[in-house]
């Protein structure tokens, strides 16, 4: 009677009233097994979802209707959290241990990237029964690679990498039970993390083993992976990575991309009517995730320990740092509302997520949360890629 | 070995030994997060591998305790891992190889 009792106060502090899922969001306590939901409008937290394991390097997907967030978890599990209930609806460990996902375009399939065993599998969204399962075979096919980048495409597209074969996979999920592989080969050494753009034309892997980045027009895959930015670095020496960068979110403003160096503390920017490096601007450390705020006017960066306590915002008119924060030890990630007025940071060894303006750079709320990673808004059910 | 050589040994070791008394508490435990938050990006949070290998107890058996010490401060060039010499002395690197060999996290 009791559980009945605690159950119904549950359920009327979330949903005793209708409302929608827009301005909500989700960020992952790493290790906590945990995450939290929370809103934009007010900026405060709504409840809390346990039990979802190794939450290091989680991220989220959400379902068309954003009312469920797909969450990935680092032991290979894969939960299904229903953000108006603040409840877990569906669990499944698919692998020992994995990296990523993305949902289809149509919202019917989620596919997880896994480590280990190295692969994909592809999971109904409804139910999380397994779809597809289709190991990263590369060699004389008797290893199996790690898979890093995955994001879904335009055309019922599935596109990732292959880390330890230098390779980059497009599955065609048009016809569920016989999934369409093309796989490129020799795109350069140990892809480390992909991108795609807004549109889903380009998707772009960096590329940790070597210089320069590889290229595919989904477009025009016939002409298969293009080498971007061949000469970049060379000759440096490049300096220790402790973290390894992130490339999603494609900070692009107008004919611009700002993506991180690996090895220099820099970001480099890129022309994408030439795919030529444009310009590079020195920043304070090793540069781990560089957003774009929504309009594109300017990008926040943040960086590897042990200048992980620092966040710099450049123009992207200027190209020039125009302001630096520091919010506290360990600024993992970022996120912005989906019009920009506002940014999420957390800030792991602090324990905290705050809320930025924008526009004045101040700070407008701080949230308590244990251990905070990603944060993700539900703005991303509608964007391609995410 | 010569007696010289063992000499040399056991004052480096006996310099380890020393030096680990000494990492004051609130350095163990800055260590220990670093532990799991940074080197976990990339091995997991619970060291059971990631981009990076597991670094569990069973993983690194048979690997002696001076040669995990120097990967940490060395990196592993050709891979991913970075040398952590700018971040760590040698001492602490010494007093994470225990805890990662210990499963004391």
């Amino acid at each position: 009677m009791k559980i009945f009792f605690f159950a119904w106060l549950a359920l009327l502090s979330l949903n005793s009233f209708a409302r929608g899922t827009g301005d909500l969001g989700v960020l992952i306590e790493r290790a906590n097994s945990s995450v939290q939901i929370i809103e934009t409008t007010g900026n405060t937290s709504l409840g809390r979802v346990s039990g979802l394991g190794d939450l290091s390097h989680a991220s989220i997907v959400y379902s068309r209707d954003q009312r469920f967030a797909y969450v990935f978890g680092r032991d290979g599990g894969l939960s299904k959290v229903d953000i108006l209930d603040a409840k877990l609806v569906a669990r499944t460990l698919q692998s020992g241990n994995s990296i990523g996902g993305a949902i289809s375009q149509d919202g019917s399939l989620v596919a997880v990237s896994n480590y280990k065993p190295g692969g994909v599998k592809i999971f109904d969204a409804d139910t999380l029964e397994l779809v597809a399962n289709i190991p990263a075979t590369y060699g004389d096919n008797a290893q199996l690679s790690k898979v890093i980048g995955l994001v879904d495409a335009p055309g019922s597209l599935f596109v990732y990498a292959l880390w330890d074969a230098g390779e980059i996979w497009v599955v065609d999920m048009s016809k569920p039970k016989s999934p369409d592989i093309k796989k490129f080969k020799n795109i350069g050494i140990n892809p480390y993390d992909a991108l795609i753009t807004g549109d889903g034309r380009y998707y772009i892997a960096g590329l940790f083993g070597e210089d320069g980045m590889a290229l595919l027009d989904l477009w025009n895959l016939d002409k298969g992976v293009q080498r971007i930015l061949p000469g970049y670095g060379k000759g440096e020496q490049p300096l220790p990575v402790y973290k390894m960068p992130h490339l999603e979110g494609w900070a692009v403003a107008g004919n611009y991309a700002f993506v991180p160096a690996v090895g220099h503390h820099e970001v480099i920017v890129i022309d994408m009517t030439s795919w030529r490096m444009s310009a590079r601007i020195k920043v304070h450390g090793q540069p781990i995730f560089v957003m774009a705020r929504p309009d594109g006017r300017h990008v926040w960066v943040n960086f590897a320990i042990p200048n992980n306590d620092t966040i710099q915002i450049i123009d992207t008119q200027q190209l020039a740092i125009i302001k630096q924060l520091r919010p506290g030890k360990g600024v993992l990630h970022m996120e912005f509302e989906p019009r920009g007025e506002e940014v999420w940071l957390s800030v792991r060894d602090e324990d905290r997520v705050e809320v930025y303006d924008t526009k004045s750079f101040e700070r407008k709320a701080a949230i308590d949360a244990k251990k905070p990673s990603g944060i993700f808004f539900t703005a991303r059910a509608h964007r391609i890629g995410l | 070995m010569k007696p010289s050589i063992l000499f040399a040994l056991s004052l480096m070791l006996s310099a380890v030994v020393n030096a680990e008394e000494t990492i004051p508490t609130d350095r163990q435990q800055e260590l220990r997060n670093l532990l799991i938050q940074d080197c976990g990006s990339c091995h997991g949070l619970t060291m059971k591998g990631g981009l990076g290998p597991a670094l569990l107890p069973a993983n690194l058996k048979g690997k002696p305790a001076d040669f995990i010490t120097m990967t940490i401060l060395e990196g592993r060039p050709g891979t991913a891992m970075p040398g952590w010499r700018p971040l760590l002395s040698e001492s602490e690197a010494r007093w994470l190889t225990d805890l990662l060999l210990e499963e004391k996290l």
